[in-house]
């Protein structure tokens, strides 16, 4: 009996199953949750309280990183302020980079030509799209 | 006067008779205290109430996957059915996330995400430690995390590990400059690795302590205090319910971002 919808499609049992998995779900309810209130248009699913509770968690780490290395660094080589200050750039420049891997869009706009946007945008959509599983925080 | 005495005889969640809210102030932190168990030889060894629920959560995911393994019936009792949906969400976690190789690292995962996930799970309960609410134990485990990817990557890749921090395509003058950040951002991941699962479990106990603190203040304080202090009990009757979804959730996080960081380990780009 359940081999009979598959036979229409030789090529794609997985699709097929996949369909009726999906209608199945569908005519349940169960995916009401997924496409419900929670998500907004922006990508940004999920509470307040919780994107900034990463975010500054995602900032701060970095920055904290940074400044343990400049501060270390400082003290080995007896550079006092020069190490700190230029590894506390470096460490906010890390700490925006980390957000933006958490946040950054998943179609990002298309100019193509630049083979470094592309690799750093493969990169960021892969990293978003795997993340996007790990439910806010 | 009276309000001291009585905020005096409140039961702190270590369970030992303590000033939880005497005198006005509200002592939250006292709870993750660490004090010596197990009598002489415990003080002795300094084996804490940490040590010993790290003890009880292990000795009970050991319990759960053995007692759940040993009726290999067809049709799963409720124990059975609970480890094989364990192992399941897991190895599906490792499978789905890192790919064909997260077979390899399933043992890792899953002890990880369900130490972690005990260890929550117990915190909540009344009177128990919650050994994940302090740093030194969750930077342990990132540093743990952080040390097993590094190694993988380099077994795998070798020194070709080290383009990771250069993404494709970047001209060379850029290089002195995005090289510190792309390794700062990497070392990043072992404090925001530890401290999200703490900065979770710790305020999650600092809020439930409180509001209880605001229970028994209010309480004390006479005709008055009564409905402020219902309502307080009311928003600690709500928090161990939102507790026990942060404990899941926290433990899901570790596990799931120890997946991705494996992913980026095994494929590098």
């Amino acid at each position: 009996m359940s081999e009979e919808p598959e036979s229409d499609e030789p090529d794609g049992h997985e699709a097929s199953f996949e369909d009726r998995l999906a209608a199945a779900r569908d005519k349940q309810g169960l995916e009401a949750a997924q496409s419900g209130p929670g998500k907004s248009p922006d990508g940004l699913d999920g509470n307040a309280l919780a994107i900034g509770m990463r975010v500054g968690v995602e900032m701060v780490s970095a920055l904290v990183v940074a400044v343990a290395i400049g501060w270390g660094l400082d003290r080995l080589l007896g550079t006092k302020p020069i190490l700190l200050a230029v590894f506390v750039l470096l460490g906010g420049a890390a700490g925006v980079l980390n957000v933006w891997r958490v946040f950054a869009p998943k179609h990002a706009p298309a100019s193509g030509k630049d083979a470094r946007a592309k690799g750093v945008r493969d990169r960021d959509a892969r990293d978003k799209g795997v993340r996007d599983k790990d439910g806010g925080l | 006067m009276t309000e001291t005495r009585v905020t005096k005889a409140c039961v702190t969640k270590t369970g030992d008779y303590r000033v939880a809210a005497g005198s006005g102030s509200i002592d939250a932190l006292s709870q993750f205290r660490l004090e010596p168990v197990l009598g002489p030889l415990g003080r002795e060894l300094y084996f804490t109430q940490a040590n010993l629920m790290m003890v009880i959560a292990g000795v009970l995911v050991l319990a759960l996957m053995w007692l759940g393994a040993r009726p290999r019936a067809m049709v799963p009792g409720r124990l059975q059915s609970a480890a094989e949906m364990a192992y399941e969400t897991v190895m599906s976690m490792c499978v789905d996330t890192i790919g064909p190789e997260g077979k390899a690292f399933f043992p890792f995962v899953f002890t990880l995400f369900f130490f972690i996930l005990f260890g929550n799970l117990l915190g909540v309960w009344t009177y128990d430690f919650t050994f994940t609410s302090h740093i030194a134990v969750t930077l342990a485990l990132s540093l743990l995390v952080f040390v097993l990817v590094t190694f993988v990557a380099l077994r795998i890749h070798g020194l070709h590990f080290f383009s990771y921090f250069m993404p494709a395509g970047v001209p060379i003058a850029l290089a002195p400059l995005l090289i510190p950040i792309e390794i700062l951002s990497y070392l990043s991941r072992i404090i925001s690795l530890s401290v999200r699962l703490f900065a979770n479990m710790m305020a999650g106990h600092v809020m439930l302590e409180v509001f209880a603190a605001f229970v028994i203040m209010l309480g004390g304080a006479g005709l008055l205090g009564i409905v402020p202090a219902a309502l307080s009990f009311s928003v600690n009757v709500a928090l161990i319910g939102f507790e026990l979804l942060v404990a899941v959730l926290q433990a899901y996080v570790f596990a799931i971002l120890t997946c991705i960081y494996l992913h980026d380990a095994v494929h590098l780009h």
